[in-house]
């Protein structure tokens, strides 16, 4: 078995345990699409109301729908690498998954794969309910929406590699960042108004965020029928730049783990 | 009339009782300038050569060199905190020594860990594996990480020798200790590992059970001619099983001999009794006690 082969078999092979562990257990499965359903529907209704009562949300009744289902991309994919990470640490599997043939980077595959997986699984659910609901359908977008879905995800398994670092370095006790750091994006990324909002001074932080770039390109799409290119650019270029260094402090913390001997020892 | 050498600038050790020693004469012998000769280093399974590891101000091993003859059974024994779960991490490249060099089947493991770790395996007390995925689940993916091609056969294989057919499809949670033992010994040997690693490999284990797997372990090693180092409390276990032992204490090797040698070295009934003579620094007197 060539190299190349044999690696992509263990990344199956990880993936399979999440697998493993997701199709034994139907809440949750439902919980993953759970918290998205409930957002979409709670901010539709909010969109709904304000919509009779402005003529700017009534141009493009979906723009809030849109705004959270989208930040649900990035939330869910960045909780999709944390969480399975915390799963091994946990289970303190760690130190039986490093002494296989698993390299680093393969695990971290891994966690890309069933990030993809559980977003699908989480925001797909939610997309089609909003269909039903509010004759919003998120698909017509179009090809757009392939963008800027992968946009947020490479953010968020940025960011989830990095809280995956942290945790590895300071222990379970740092787990909450898992939540928490996602939530500091949120208001500089204009989710849910355009970055002109801000106060001055907040806004190069706000264009150097990945997420500020697809909000702004999605707004486009939904108020102005115009696919924005130079935000798409952007977009990709800030987040090749977040997932490298998310890698990057990965692999620095793994290290600093083998140095330190957290690899046997982590756990509950 | 025993001889006890201890050669300064190193934990080696000679020891010349004319028996089953001379691996650490050769080993003595072929610590050159530049550590263990390479024509030398098929002899061994595990070369180990002025390993240190230091936690801050706590050196939790210091200067150990010792190997290990390929096909040998040898145990690192000593109290808690003596140094030889950090060894064992080390050996398995899940920990960085602070210097030194580790060798395992001709390889550097600190640069080629990759290229030796398909032919190794470990368990440990330490480490668990996910509780909500049942045993076969939890194989099933170690066997795929571990690139074996018929899966199935494998685990039947393991579930038949470790007798653990029943508890295959049960959550690895829901087991109790001693099954748990067993099913992370079932995935240690998943891959017919050429040198096998066991921390505590029986601890939790019932005396029957804990008996059977000894047997097992002892057989896997005699039909596939496996290096296995276990670090262990049990000296009962060490002396049934090992052809060697290493005595540690305080990060330092103290002795080491095969059980024989060091229970006519102490002029001890039983290890255990050698175990608290290194332990409580009663250290040997080579003329102080008559040999039997």
């Amino acid at each position: 078995m060539s190299a190349v082969a044999s690696s992509l078999r263990r990344i199956a092979a990880m993936a399979l345990r999440h697998v493993y562990l997701m199709r034994k257990s139907w809440p949750r499965i439902l919980e993953l699409a759970y918290y998205p359903s409930m957002q979409m529907i709670l901010w539709g209704f909010i969109a709904k109301f304000l919509a009779t009562r402005g003529s700017w949300l009534a141009q493009a009744p979906g723009l809030l729908i849109a705004s959270v289902l989208l930040w649900d991309i990035l939330f869910r994919s960045q909780l999709g690498v944390s969480l399975t990470f915390f799963e091994e640490m946990y289970s303190r599997n760690l130190g039986h998954l490093f002494v296989s043939p698993l390299r680093p980077y393969e695990l971290v595959s891994s966690k890309l794969i069933i990030s993809l997986l559980r977003t699908l699984i989480g925001v797909g659910g939610a997309a089609l309910l909003a269909i039903p609901f509010y004759h919003y359908s998120i698909f017509s977008m179009g090809l757009p929406l392939i963008a800027f879905f992968a946009n947020l995800m490479m953010m968020g398994w940025a960011i989830g590699l990095m809280v995956s670092a942290l945790v590895l370095r300071w222990g379970l006790g740092a787990e909450n960042l898992a939540w928490a750091l996602i939530f500091a994006a949120a208001p500089v990324s204009g989710v849910y108004y355009p970055i002109s909002v801000l106060p001055g001074w907040l806004r190069p932080l706000a264009l150097a965020l990945p997420s500020s770039h697809v909000f702004e390109g999605m707004r486009a799409v939904v108020l102005e029928h115009q696919f924005r290119v130079d935000q798409l650019i952007n977009a990709l270029v800030l987040n090749c730049i977040y997932l490298v260094v998310g890698v990057l402090v990965f692999l620095a913390a793994f290290h600093a783990a083998r140095k330190r001997g957290l690899l046997l020892h982590i756990g509950e | 009339m025993f001889k006890f050498k201890r050669m300064t600038g190193s934990a080696l050790f000679s020891i010349f009782d004319g028996a089953r020693v001379d691996w650490v004469q050769r080993a003595g012998a072929m610590l050159g300038e530049n550590g263990i000769s390479q024509a030398k280093l098929g002899e061994f399974a595990i070369s180990v050569e002025s390993l240190s590891k230091r936690f801050g101000k706590v050196l939790a091993v210091d200067e150990v060199s010792f190997s290990v003859r390929r096909g040998a059974i040898c145990a690192l024994l000593g109290g808690n905190g003596a140094g030889k779960t950090t060894t064992l991490a080390i050996l398995l490249g899940l920990l960085l020594p602070s210097s030194g060099r580790v060798t395992v089947l001709g390889e550097d493991i600190l640069q080629h860990r990759y290229r030796v770790l398909p032919r190794m395996n470990f368990t440990s007390p330490y480490v668990d594996l996910p509780k909500r995925l049942t045993v076969a689940e939890n194989l099933t993916v170690y066997a795929r990480l571990y690139g074996l091609t018929n899966v199935r056969l494998r685990l039947a294989e393991l579930a038949e020798e470790m007798q653990i057919g029943t508890l295959m499809r049960r959550p690895y949670g829901t087991l109790s200790a001693g099954q748990r033992t067993r099913a992370a010994l079932a995935k240690s040997l998943l891959n017919k590992p050429e040198v096998l690693l066991l921390d505590e490999p029986t601890a939790s284990l019932d005396p029957d059970m804990g008996d059977r797997m000894r047997a097992l372990l002892m057989n896997y090693q005699k039909c596939s001619r496996a290096t296995l180092l276990l670090a262990s409390h049990n000296m009962l276990e060490v002396e049934r099983m090992c052809d060697d032992v290493i005595m540690m204490r305080d990060g330092k090797i103290i002795d080491h001999g095969t059980p024989q040698v060091l229970l006519a070295r102490y002029g001890r009934k039983n290890l255990e009794e050698v175990f608290l003579d290194v332990a409580r620094h009663r250290t040997f007197i080579p003329a102080a006690r008559s040999v039997p």
